[in-house]
């Protein structure tokens, strides 16, 4: 990136006016930003021509995208949006991550979520209240699977199109011809009539002078040239020979290295230390004391992780010292016994219905608490000194990251500089409000700059990462079910232990008359936050097995159940029979395999997924495959898109096999990969994905296809064994001595 | 003193003999294509050749690797022949679009290089038992499918 420039010059558009009166970008109601984005980063002739876009004399245009880029591909993504609007040649377009500065906010995913708050899942747990709109405008937040959908839908379109306008009357202006005679394609513009055309790049100053268009004109789907092609992503090929930089590469000669120890009882304080061993140690410059845990600081990581070893302390007493996972789910099924709930969802008189059923059937299911184990543990380097400080961490929000470091160290935001990087996993872990790490890191660095002037790099051991995680929800769930006489459904009633992160994830599309869901609020001492499609993980793997009790009470073949109770929501039942045709279902399989079939809605896209199941000779589950039929409306790039299908679905899988986070002496048991096991390449299934195009407004993909897969594991798994799963993990449970119902079903 | 030759190049490096190879390449040397995910070598993000074999670096003291040649990722190109061309491994990775954040990938790669070195066509129950790399982003079938086409060249 060039260098920081002061010199004042004339600034350029801002973002542009879409129809409705609402504001796209930023700049709109800032337009200062603008000219400061001149300012700080075109140099000589290059201009901005929206907030997002910078044009260089060239003819390079870069795009900045004000998205984290953690796997997802939205680096490539939205820099085919915005180069398809400004019918740019592609090899001509760079893409860059926007600088976490606020000329650089985004409020595109503000709005998508429709309105003055983001959900809580996006906005953490604690103090949501207390923000504010002018707070939450300034996020470069990537979460939600939104950043197609909201961001580049409502932003990085409407400015290349605005560009591509602007860039269309420089030229005409400049030939004396009507706009509508020229036409643009390759990053240049023609006159046909005359025969002439010139690059974007000779055309940039004299766009700076223009207002932008009122009402940016987006492509047709039909025009689309980039948009809809599977291109290969921008982040590979440095990922592929070492290069590429993530949060925990930041690197110096005279780095200095933090390893970290919190208490392990979530709330405890330190009590006391003796570090006189640890400071004998060969590079152990300091042992910093914070309130809830101690570092080491040093040399070389290595030496700081053995010496933190060495250092003997002591946490105090807290109230939940004798809290066990066993007396968690003691309180989560007291809490819903006593059903002091809160009502999500009502229609009909369930209580009614169930009274006068002719079959009533009740189930209980319960999922334990997740860490995200993402494969970059959590780490975070700050260099302070005197009022200014530099940042290297891996985010999913640079913006909220340097505010929060700049309010640690009790530094002006604006003497923060953020040093963006790759993400090595997200998932949820590196979104705002988990703050562990980064305010540990942050305290760390100022404790070692009244000694030292160096960086310092804190970075968690997978154990302190996987046990000092904000972690998926434990959720228990309480169905009853009334049948009448044909076997029909009557009445759905559900009670879960929250929080509800995701409004809306134990909603039911099926047509049942008399429903009751209801929320009962559990308090516990362990951290929580958003995993990977939220609530939706949980509440798809209840209610997609329920209501595959529920076919099975009625003598119902439970993809035709769904089928029928799906009658208003087309959508759903299309993805429904892509993916139940694809994967063969009610044809012949392999002796002693079954298939298990889900479908959920989330973040505005549609998964079906149909897993084939056997049970090997130790009596353990195998999935052989995976067929997911998806509608996330038009696709944008359809390799990435599939790869996040892939990718979602082995998360879920993984959960569903192996997932389990425990809680004895009021501390987290598992630490490391061994006893937290991931699904690997052996236990892999193959997988096969659909994308069904519906014409809709594009939906989210780095999350939908989590949710379905374990209950579609599952619901093959009653047909093979006869056992229902109600209790997730699974991949070590012993299923031999169960009897197939295969045939009879 | 430890002494390795590193992508070709003899380092010296003033570190503890038990210190572990990761992190006299990343926090010593400043190599940081090789990534740390476990700490106990159960993972492979730190996956890096030892005389062509590979070998999980956090749990490889210096003074196992003394006088031995030493591939990381930074190194697999130039060693597998072209200065600036990517190795057949890194250019399959790129033609099916195999990563995803990509922190796993230099050692998911080194795994696979090693693989494909002392078996040029591995079935599939070979690939599972050659690669135990853990990938939290689900790159599996992707890993799969370009050791396959690398199998059939």
């Amino acid at each position: 990136m060039n260098k920081p420039k002061l010199n004042r010059r004339k600034f350029l558009l801002v973002s542009a006016v879409a129809g409705g009166g609402v504001l796209i970008g930023y700049a709109a109601t800032r337009p200062s930003r603008h000219r400061r984005a001149n300012d700080s980063l075109a140099s000589d002739n290059e201009r901005f021509v929206t907030s997002w876009i910078r044009l260089q004399p060239d003819n390079r245009i870069t795009v900045y995208v004000p998205h984290s880029e953690m796997g997802q591909g939205i680096h490539t993504a939205l820099g085919q949006m915005a180069a398809d609007e400004l019918d740019a040649a592609w090899e001509l377009v760079d893409i860059e991550q926007a600088p976490a500065t606020d000329l650089f906010a985004n409020d595109a995913i503000v709005k998508g979520f429709g309105g003055e708050l983001l959900p809580p899942f996006l906005m953490g747990l604690v103090n949501a209240s207390a923000l504010t709109v002018a707070r939450i405008a300034n996020l470069q937040i990537t979460g939600g699977s939104s950043s197609v959908r909201y961001t580049g839908e409502n932003t990085i379109r409407v400015a290349g199109a605005a560009a591509r306008q602007m860039l269309l009357q420089c030229a005409a202006d400049r030939w004396g011809a009507a706009v509508d005679e020229c036409t643009t394609e390759l990053s240049h513009v023609h006159h046909s009539a005359s025969g002439r055309s010139i690059p974007y790049g000779d055309l940039a100053e004299a766009a700076a002078e223009l207002e932008p268009p009122a009402v940016p004109v987006l492509k047709d789907r039909s025009q689309f040239t980039i948009m809809g092609r599977a291109i290969s992503r921008r982040d590979i090929p440095p990922k592929v020979d070492g290069s590429a930089p993530y949060g925990i590469d930041a690197h110096s000669e005279n780095m200095l290295y933090a390893a970290l120890r919190l208490a392990p009882v979530f709330g405890a304080k330190l009590a006391s230390v003796d570090a006189t061993e640890a400071l004998a140690q060969r590079g152990v410059r300091k042992v910093v004391e914070l309130e809830d845990g101690y570092a080491v600081v040093a040399d070389n990581y290595w030496r700081a992780k053995q010496a933190l070893e060495l250092v003997k302390a002591e946490f105090g007493p807290t109230e939940n010292d004798r809290v066990s996972s066993a007396e968690l789910a003691e309180r989560f099924d007291s809490a819903l016994a006593e059903d002091n709930s809160s009502r999500d969802f009502e229609s009909g008189d369930a209580d009614a219905a169930l009274e006068d059923a002719q079959d009533v059937f009740e189930a209980n299911y319960r999922v334990p608490y997740l860490a995200h184990a993402a494969m970059e543990p959590m780490n975070c380097t700050v260099h302070i000194q005197g009022d200014r400080a530099d940042l290297w961490t891996s985010t999913q929000d640079a913006l909220g990251i340097k505010g929060r470091v700049a309010k640690v160290a009790g530094l002006s935001e604006d003497d923060v500089t953020f040093h963006h990087s790759y993400l090595g996993g997200g998932f949820g872990r590196r979104l705002p409000f988990t703050w562990n790490v980064i305010d540990h890191a942050t305290l760390i660095a100022k404790e070692v700059a009244m000694e030292f002037d160096a960086p310092v790099k804190t970075i968690l051991t997978r154990e302190e990462d996987m046990r000092q995680d904000y972690y998926r929800p434990a959720v228990h769930s309480n169905f009853k079910a009334a049948l009448n006489a044909e076997g029909r459904v009557t009445a759905w009633h559900n009670r879960f232990t929250g929080p509800i992160q995701v409004p809306g994830a134990a909603h039911i599309p099926y047509a049942i008359p008399n429903q009751s869901i209801r929320v009962v609020d559990v308090e516990t001492h362990v951290p929580i936050a958003s995993w990977r499609s939220v609530d939706h993980s949980q509440q798809t793997f209840f209610i997609e097995s329920f209501i595959d009790e529920i076919a099975h009470r009625g003598r119902t073949n439970p993809y035709q159940l769904r089928m029928e109770l799906l009658e208003d929501h087309p959508r759903h039942r299309n993805v429904l029979q892509v993916a139940a045709e694809s994967a063969g279902y009610g044809s012949g399989l392999p002796e002693g395999r079954a298939l298990g079939i889900a479908v959920q809605e989330s973040f505005g896209s549609i998964a079906a997924q149909v897993a084939e199941v056997s049970i090997g000779e130790d009596g353990r589950p195998i999935v052989h495959k995976v067929t997911c039929a998806m509608d996330c409306g038009w696709v944008v790039n359809p390799d990435t898109a599939e790869a996040q299908i892939e990718s979602g679905i082995i998360f879920g899988l993984t959960a569903a096999l192996y997932g389990a986070i425990t809680i004895e002496d009021g501390r987290v048991v598992q630490g490391n990969f061994p006893d937290y096991e991931m699904l690997r390449m052996a236990d892999s299934p193959e997988i096969a994905v659909h994308l069904v195009e519906s014409g809709n407004a594009p939906g989210g993909l780095g999350e939908p296809a989590t949710p379905p897969v374990a209950a579609a594991v599952a619901n093959a798994i009653y047909i093979l064994t006869g056992q229902r799963v109600r209790e997730l993990p699974i991949g070590d449970r012993d299923f031999s001595t169960s009897r197939s119902l295969a045939g009879r079903i | 003193m430890a002494t390795f030759i590193l992508n070709g190049e003899t380092r010296e490096l003033d570190v503890e003999p038990e210190m572990p190879l990761l992190w006299a390449l990343r926090d010593e040397l400043g190599m940081t294509g090789t990534n740390f995910g476990c700490g106990i070598g159960n993972c492979g993000a730190c996956t890096v050749h030892v005389d062509g074999n590979a070998l999980r670096s956090c749990v490889t003291p210096v003074s196992a690797v003394e006088g031995r040649d030493i591939t990381t990722i930074e190194g697999l190109a130039s060693v597998a022949g072209g200065a600036n061309d990517l190795s057949p491994v890194q250019q399959a990775w790129i033609d099916y679009q195999v990563p995803q954040c990509g922190y796993c990938q230099s050692g998911m790669i080194m795994a696979a290089t090693a693989l494909l070195a002392r078996n040029p066509a591995p079935t599939d129950e070979e690939i599972d038992a050659g690669i135990t790399n853990i990938c939290r982003c689900g790159s599996y079938p992707r890993v799969r499918k370009a050791i396959r086409a690398l199998a059939s060249v």
